[in-house]
Order: structure tokens, then C-alpha cells, then sequence
């Protein structure tokens, strides 16, 4: 027998290789033998390793798919709690949704997966597996050193961060502060100043002069402007209170609401503009936010002074109308009376402020508190600025010979239903609709009428039709520019100033 | 609840010389005062005056005043009541419960809904109330509609027109040849007006109308609706009335002017100093301390409407009713309508020169006031 060299390394090697390779080890060269036999080992060991790793990993992501998909299941309730949370957790059921239907065909446990998502078709599957697988890579990478798989681990490997922007946004509202301005408005003897020091627990109207009978007589409507600076836990609100003294008590009432009306626009026409100025950065916002409109109890329903009022004033601010000095009035005739009052208001067509409608998600609890606030307006309000003494506690309330009306208690008014319709919760949206609608509205106005008012002069001039919006030329232009500037300083100085007086 | 006292013009005493005399003490306190005029006779108890005698014996001159009051009885009382005031004041209300009945305009006409007139209307409701014997014919006039308007001038004219008329009926029926034995009276004897329970002050509107009519009826103002009012506001609220009141010369009865003498001056000072009444009016029954008594009731306590802790209406009462009823009348008759009556007259005389006969013809060129 010959015997062939076999040359590991010969070039013809595979061939030969596959084709003659001796399969009995006799034949082989004593090295060859010893080189073979580890070689084979080696390779072996290798490819079983590769194997082993490989199984392993995908077990380990076959585990990461089925865990988020468990770790959702948690109600959406008991989640919308805050707004920063419920924001961020309100991404991760989307991330959820997408790996739970992915991971849907291959567990068929899970029973409650999120509405919507359970029908998702297999075509579909392809695409969110791979997102899922996508995301988990990722979340894989960023927690390449995780030692523990727990559930709440799981589902930051989702978490993007911008969960987080509420809690910036409240950071730097807190820093800036709020403003809100009221406006207060009915005849004198309602309670209106009594129910404002209640409401927020000053006494803005301390040095106010009555005034005497010859004075009286020549009263006109005026617009007296309050402000008061109240902070409360790091909070501050700048609160501008808008009295209306003199509203009518005049012999002849007649048009009384028009300085009223006046101020409105006049807030609104400076809003706008500072608007439309070239420098936007201190805007001050005068616009009046909310107008509490004070019904007598003692008549029997809206009087034509009241219904001409509201009509005035709906499209311009918001109207909460309230009952004054309910205490005047049993339950029986509480009732009667918030009945007529509100088949007058829809009668005349009178567009009082509406209350939001709560989201279809939220609890009972407030969804009932929601139906109580909309079902008791208008509002029956006590205002009271003493402190007696009630059931020995110190209560604000008004001591009567036969009883003690207490301010806060729900069964004897609807002030704290007021207080929390009006601070705390819907303070914001009284704002919102301020800006959106009433001033929208009175922006779009305001430009029709110039345009309007643009065409007409130019139609004068010449009789050839031209567009309805030229452009100023550039001479006014500039005296426009110079005149911002102006007040820009102005408006510095005038800041600075208060700041100065201020710190004094 | 009879006011004795001779004052009712039943008998056409108003042509005497002799000036009336409208005392309208409490029944017991009946006296008959010394006049200027000699021929008034002196009860035996007053002390001797220079131009009276002794009596030496029992007379029996004091029996005029039951004769009287046994004509009264027959004939019976009128009395007529105006209420003013804004709607919702609780007017209807506070007129039932003082005559302790359904007497107000709401009563007789139960059906109709509350709503505003565009202008004022007056409308009177008459009912015969009777007690212990003695019947009152009883007029109650409402006046739906004051006030209530945006552009409330001159809503004080059609009020002021009717009183004037009601003046001008009696003096009609009064210069007859042929008069009848008992005129008519429609005169209005009182006029309630309802200020709303602002706690401030009185409103233009209020001191316009309280000037106007305290010259021509008797004005009793009220604070309705008085269960608003603390105490202490409630006082404020008077002292501010008062001064107020003083500040525009507006007499309200009980007017200081026509204080016959000291007794009366005390009385009516006390009941000045209380003007104008805190009343709160009800018209429901509730149990109280095992009683049933007429108030409100409410979450925090029960309002006593005759409880005089809880508001003034017993002093309302009684002075419209208990003791100064047959003042009103007296003063409404006196003053009241004789300056109507002189006015009118000089009205008449004045395009002829020749001195008044009595002549209706001369009347009936009338001029509107």
C-alpha cells in the first residue's frame, strides 16, 4: 500500500479533502493523528458552544417577550392620577399593546389585553413582532447589565422620558405665577364684597367709603379695580378683583352695563395690541376671566335689569351667575327659584359659562361630584366675613337670633361648591375660554371691522375696486416700529419701577 | 280690638268748628281732651280747669262713648291699605298675615303666574273681615310692577294718580246738595312701603318715591324680607334710614307734626326711634316648643314671625291695627285731604273771581293735579 501524503496545507487540500479523505486512522501519519483527534475536539467544543449561546439568548428574549405583556394589565383608573404620570404611562400601553400582540399568538393565556388591540390581524403580526423585537433589542442594550428581570424594570426598558414634561411645565408655572382676574357685578346690598373676602380669605374692600345721601343721588356706574397678591404654598396668584359700584341703583337704569361693556373691549383692545406690537415678551393680561353676576333672591325670577345685563356681556366674558343672600330663602324656595332662573336663561338665550363635560374615564366618584356642580347652578350663595362660634368650633358664619348660618356647610349653601368651581378646578378653564373663545371672537371682530372700514375709505378715494388689505407703505411702517420701541422702554421702565417700589 | 274714639265721619262732624280729635290710645286709655272751645264738656276726674265746673254728682256723661261704640259696631270700619314696593318683597305675604287671612291680590287670583308688568297697575281686592262683633271692610290695593323696570322714572306717577283720585271721589260726593248719610271711603288711610333689605342705604329710587307720597298719604316704611339682617346690621340699616329720612325732609308716619300732646309725643317717639320695622312674613305653620306658630323654617333655625326677638312685625301690628288705626284714618281725613281739598278749591276758584258757593258746577272744572 501506498502511502499518500496528506499535507494539511496543500492548496488542493478541499478536494481532496472531501473526496479521499481515509476514513480509517491507521492509514494516517502518527502527527496527523495526534493533530486530528484535538483539532476535532476543538471544532466540536466550539460549534457546541455557539449552539448553547444561542439557544440561551433566544430563550432569554422568548422570557422579555411575555413579560411586559403581564406587567400591563394594570387599570387604566387607578393610573390617571396626576398629569405627569399619567402621561408617561400613557405611552407605555401603546409600547404594550404593540408587544402583547406581538407576543398574542404564541401565549393565548392572557385574557384582558388593552381594547383595541386584541383583534389585530396576523398580517399585521410581522410588523409589530418586529417592532416589539426592535424596542426590546434596544431596551436590551440599554440594560445590557440587568442582573434581575423584575416587571417594573420591564417596563422602563419602554420609558422614553418625556413622561416627565408635565412636572416641567408646573416647575416653571409655579416659578412664573398665575394671574386671574374676577369681575364682580350686581346691585349694592347683594353681598358682593362680603362673598369676595370669603371666597379668598382677605379683606380687599377694608377702606372703602360708603357714600352719603347727596352723592348718591348723581351715582353713575364705575369700574373700581382691586388687586391683591395672594401666595399659598409656594403658589402665587396675582388676583384682580373688577367691582361695578352703582350698577343698578339709579331711578333709571338704563344702559348701566355699558361702562362695563366698555372696560371688557377696552382690556381686549389692549390685549390685542400688545398682540400685534413688534415686542410680545411682557404681555400684561387684563382680559377679565370671569364675571360673577349677583341675582337678588328676593324677586321671583331674573328681573329685565339682570336678563339685559347677561345678554350684554355673554359673548364677551364668562358668566357664572350666582344667587345672593340666600339665606333669606328655605330649601322649598331655593329650589323654585334656581328652577325659574334657569328656564329664563334658556328662554332668552342667554349663554351662561357651561362647566366641561368630565372624560368618559374618569372615576364615579367625580363623575357624580361633576353632575352635583352642574345640577346646582346657579349657585345659592352666603358670604360671611365674621368667625362665630358654632357647635364649639370657630366657624365663618352670620349669628341670627335663631340660628347660626354656617358658610361652609354644603347643606346650608353652595359657597364651597362656588370656591371649588372657581379655585380649584376650573380656574384654568375659565381661563382657557377666555383666550379661545371670547377673545377670538373679539379679535376676528376687531379685524373684519377694519377691513371693512379699509374698503370702504379706499372705495372713496378712487372707483377702482382694489384689495382689500393694502399694504401699509414703508413711512408708517417705521413710525410703527419706533413707536414699539417706545413703549417696549416705557413698559421696562414702568416694571422697574414697581419692582423698586416694591422691595420698598 | 275697637278703637274708641270719635273721629269717624259718620255723622258729617267734619263741618263742626271744633277741630277733631284723633287720639288713638290703647281702648283702655280713651280720653277726651279740653279743646280751646268752651263747649266741650270736662269729664269729672280731670283736675278743675278755669273755664269748667264742678260737678257735684254722677252725670252719666261718660255713656256717650258706649253709644258710641254701639254705633260703630253697627255701622262697622273701613279701612283701606296700599302696599308698594319691588316684586318679591314678600308684600302679598306680609298682608295676609297681618289680618291673619287670604286678603292680598295673590289670594283671589291664585291661578296666574308670577310675572313683571311692563308698567305699573294698581289693583284693589276688598274683603269684610269680622272679630269679636266688629266688621271691617277691609281694601287692599297692590301695585305689581314698581320698580321693577330698567328705567324706573316716574313709575311713582300712576300711584300718586290713583290716591288723588280717591281724594277726588270723596270731595265729589262731599260738596253734593243732597250728601249721603255715610260717604264712601276709599281713601287710601295707609301706605306700607317695602324698602329691600340691602343693608346699606336707601336707593334713589326709594327716597324719590317716599318724598312724593309722604305729602299726600300716611307712608309706613318696612325693611322686608328682614330675616337677611344680622342684629347688629339690622341696626345700622335703621340708624342709615333715619338719617337719610332727615337728610331729605321726608316725614313718615308717625309724622311729629301732628302730635297732639305729650303722651301721644312719647308715645310716637318711641316708635320713631324703631322706624322702619324689621318684619318678616309668613304664611306656614310649624310646631315650635309644642306650639304651632306661623315662621320659616329653614336649615339652621326656625324664624318666628310673632316672636319679637326674632323680627318686628307684633310692632307693626299693633301699629297699623291695635293703636294707631283709627290715627291713620284721622290724619288721612284732616290733613291729607283737606290740602287736597284746598288745593283743589284754589284750582277751581282761581279762573272765576267770584268766592266759592259750593256749587258742583264750580268743581267740575277740573284740572288734573
Amino acid at each position: 500500500m501506498e502511502t499518500k501524503h496528506i499535507s494539511l496545507t496543500s492548496p488542493s487540500m478541499p478536494a481532496v479533502l472531501i473526496q479521499d479523505f481515509p476514513l480509517d486512522f491507521e492509514a494516517l501519519n502518527l502527527e496527523a493523528r495526534f493533530l486530528f483527534i484535538p483539532f476535532v475536539c476543538v471544532v466540536g467544543f466550539g460549534i457546541g458552544c455557539v449552539f448553547l449561546c444561542f439557544f440561551f439568548i433566544n430563550g432569554l428574549c422568548l422570557l422579555l417577550g411575555v413579560a411586559p405583556r403581564r406587567g400591563f394589565r394594570r387599570r387604566r383608573g387607578a393610573v390617571a392620577g396626576g398629569a405627569g404620570p399619567a402621561a408617561g404611562r400613557g405611552a407605555l400601553p401603546a409600547l404594550a399593546g404593540a408587544g402583547g400582540a406581538g407576543a398574542a399568538p404564541a401565549a393565548h393565556t392572557h385574557s384582558p389585553s388593552p381594547p383595541g388591540r386584541a383583534p389585530s390581524g396576523t398580517p399585521a403580526l410581522g410588523s409589530r413582532a418586529g417592532r416589539a423585537a426592535g424596542t426590546m433589542s434596544t431596551g436590551m442594550r440599554y440594560k445590557s447589565k440587568l442582573v434581575n428581570p423584575e416587571e417594573k424594570q420591564d417596563h422602563e426598558k419602554q420609558y422614553v422620558g418625556f413622561a416627565t414634561l408635565p412636572n416641567q411645565v408646573h416647575r416653571k408655572s409655579v416659578k412664573k405665577g398665575f394671574d386671574f382676574t374676577l369681575m364682580v357685578a350686581g346691585e349694592s346690598g347683594l353681598g358682593k364684597s362680603t362673598l369676595v373676602n370669603s371666597l379668598f380669605l382677605t379683606d380687599l374692600y377694608k377702606d372703602r367709603k360708603l357714600l352719603n345721601a347727596e352723592e348718591r343721588i348723581n351715582q353713575t356706574v364705575e369700574i373700581v379695580k382691586h388687586t391683591v397678591d395672594i401666595e399659598e404654598k409656594g403658589v402665587k396668584l396675582k388676583l384682580t378683583i373688577v367691582d361695578t359700584p352703582g350698577f343698578g341703583d339709579a331711578v333709571n337704569n338704563t344702559e348701566c352695563w355699558k361702562p362695563i361693556t366698555d372696560y371688557i373691549d377696552q382690556q381686549f383692545e389692549q390685549y390685542f395690541r400688545d398682540e400685534s406690537g413688534l415686542n410680545r415678551k411682557n404681555i400684561q393680561d387684563n382680559r377679565v376671566h370671569c364675571c360673577l353676576y349677583f341675582i337678588s333672591p328676593f324677586g321671583h325670577g331674573l328681573r329685565p335689569v339682570d336678563v339685559e345685563f347677561m345678554k350684554a356681556l355673554h359673548e364677551k366674558v364668562n358668566i357664572v351667575p350666582l344667587i345672593a343672600k340666600a339665606d333669606c330663602l328655605i330649601p322649598s324656595e331655593i329650589r323654585k327659584l334656581k328652577e325659574r332662573i334657569r328656564e329664563e336663561i334658556d328662554k332668552f338665550g342667554i349663554k351662561v359659562y357651561q362647566f366641561p363635560e368630565c372624560d368618559s374615564d374618569e372615576d364615579e366618584e367625580f363623575k357624580q361630584q361633576d353632575r352635583e356642580l352642574k345640577e346646582s347652578a346657579p349657585f345659592a350663595v352666603i358670604g360671611s366675613n365674621t368667625v362665630v362660634e358654632a357647635k364649639g368650633q370657630r366657624v365663618r358664619g352670620r349669628l341670627y337670633p335663631w340660628g347660626i348660618v354656617e358658610v361652609e356647610n354644603q347643606a346650608h349653601c353652595d359657597f364651597v361648591k362656588l370656591r371649588n368651581m372657581l379655585i380649584r378646578t376650573h380656574m384654568h378653564d375659565l381661563k382657557d375660554v377666555t383666550c379661545d373663545v371670547h377673545y377670538e371672537n373679539y379679535r376676528a371682530q376687531c379685524i373684519q371691522q377694519m377691513t371693512s372700514k379699509l374698503t370702504q375709505d379706499n372705495r372713496i378715494e378712487s372707483p377702482i375696486p382694489i384689495l382689500p388689505l393694502p399694504t401699509p407703505d414703508t413711512e408708517t411702517e417705521k413710525l410703527i416700529k419706533m413707536k414699539d420701541e417706545e413703549l417696549r422702554r416705557m413698559q421696562e421702565m414702568l416694571q422697574k419701577m414697581q419692582q423698586q417700589m416694591q422691595d420698598q | 280690638m275697637v278703637a274708641m274714639a270719635p273721629g269717624d265721619a259718620a255723622d258729617g262732624g267734619w263741618a263742626a268748628v271744633t277741630p277733631e280729635h284723633g287720639s288713638s290710645l290703647e281702648p283702655e286709655e280713651c280720653s277726651m281732651e279740653p279743646s280751646a272751645m268752651p263747649e266741650e264738656e270736662m269729664p269729672p276726674s280731670v283736675a278743675p280747669s278755669p273755664a269748667g265746673c264742678q260737678l257735684f254728682g254722677y252725670v252719666g256723661i261718660e255713656a256717650v262713648l258706649d253709644q258710641m261704640k254701639i254705633k260703630t259696631m253697627k255701622t262697622g270700619f273701613e279701612f283701606n291699605i296700599m302696599v308698594v314696593g319691588q316684586s318679591g318683597l314678600g308684600k302679598s305675604t306680609m298682608v295676609n298675615t297681618l289680618f291673619k287671612s287670604k286678603v292680598s291680590r295673590k289670594a283671589s287670583q291664585p291661578s296666574q303666574e308670577e310675572r313683571i308688568p311692563k308698567t305699573v297697575q294698581l289693583q284693589s281686592v276688598t274683603h269684610v273681615i269680622e272679630e269679636k262683633g266688629v266688621k271691617m271692610k277691609l281694601t287692599v290695593t297692590d301695585t305689581p310692577g314698581f320698580g321693577d323696570q330698567i328705567n324706573n322714572e316716574n313709575c311713582w306717577d300712576p300711584i300718586i294718580k290713583y290716591i288723588n283720585e280717591q281724594y277726588e271721589r270723596y270731595l265729589r260726593e262731599e260738596i253734593l246738595i243732597t250728601r249721603k248719610r255715610k260717604i264712601p271711603d276709599t281713601r287710601v288711610h295707609g301706605c306700607v312701603y317695602f324698602i329691600p333689605p340691602t343693608g346699606h342705604w336707601l336707593r334713589p329710587l326709594d327716597l324719590e318715591f317716599m318724598r312724593r307720597l309722604s305729602k299726600i298719604v300716611n307712608v309706613v316704611p318696612v325693611i322686608a324680607k328682614a330675616d337677611t339682617l344680622t342684629l347688629e346690621e339690622r341696626a345700622e340699616f335703621k340708624q342709615q334710614i333715619q338719617a337719610d329720612l332727615k337728610t331729605h325732609a321726608i316725614s313718615v308716619y308717625p309724622q311729629e307734626d301732628f302730635d297732639q300732646d305729650p303722651d301721644d309725643r312719647v308715645l310716637n317717639d318711641r316708635i320713631r326711634e324703631k322706624i322702619p320695622f324689621a318684619v318678616v312674613g309668613a304664611d306656614q305653620e310649624h310646631q315650635v316648643n309644642g306650639k304651632r306658630v306661623l315662621g320659616r323654617k329653614t336649615k339652621w333655625g326656625i324664624i318666628e314671625v310673632e316672636n319679637p326677638a326674632h323680627c318686628e312685625f307684633p310692632l307693626l301690628r299693633d301699629l297699623l291695627i291695635r293703636s294707631h288705626l283709627q290715627d291713620l284714618k284721622d290724619i288721612t281725613h284732616n290733613v291729607h285731604y283737606e290740602s287736597y281739598r284746598v288745593r283743589r278749591l284754589n284750582e277751581s276758584n282761581r279762573p272765576a273771581l267770584s268766592p266759592l258757593n259750593g256749587l258742583p258746577g264750580k268743581a267740575e272744572g277740573s284740572s288734573d293735579l
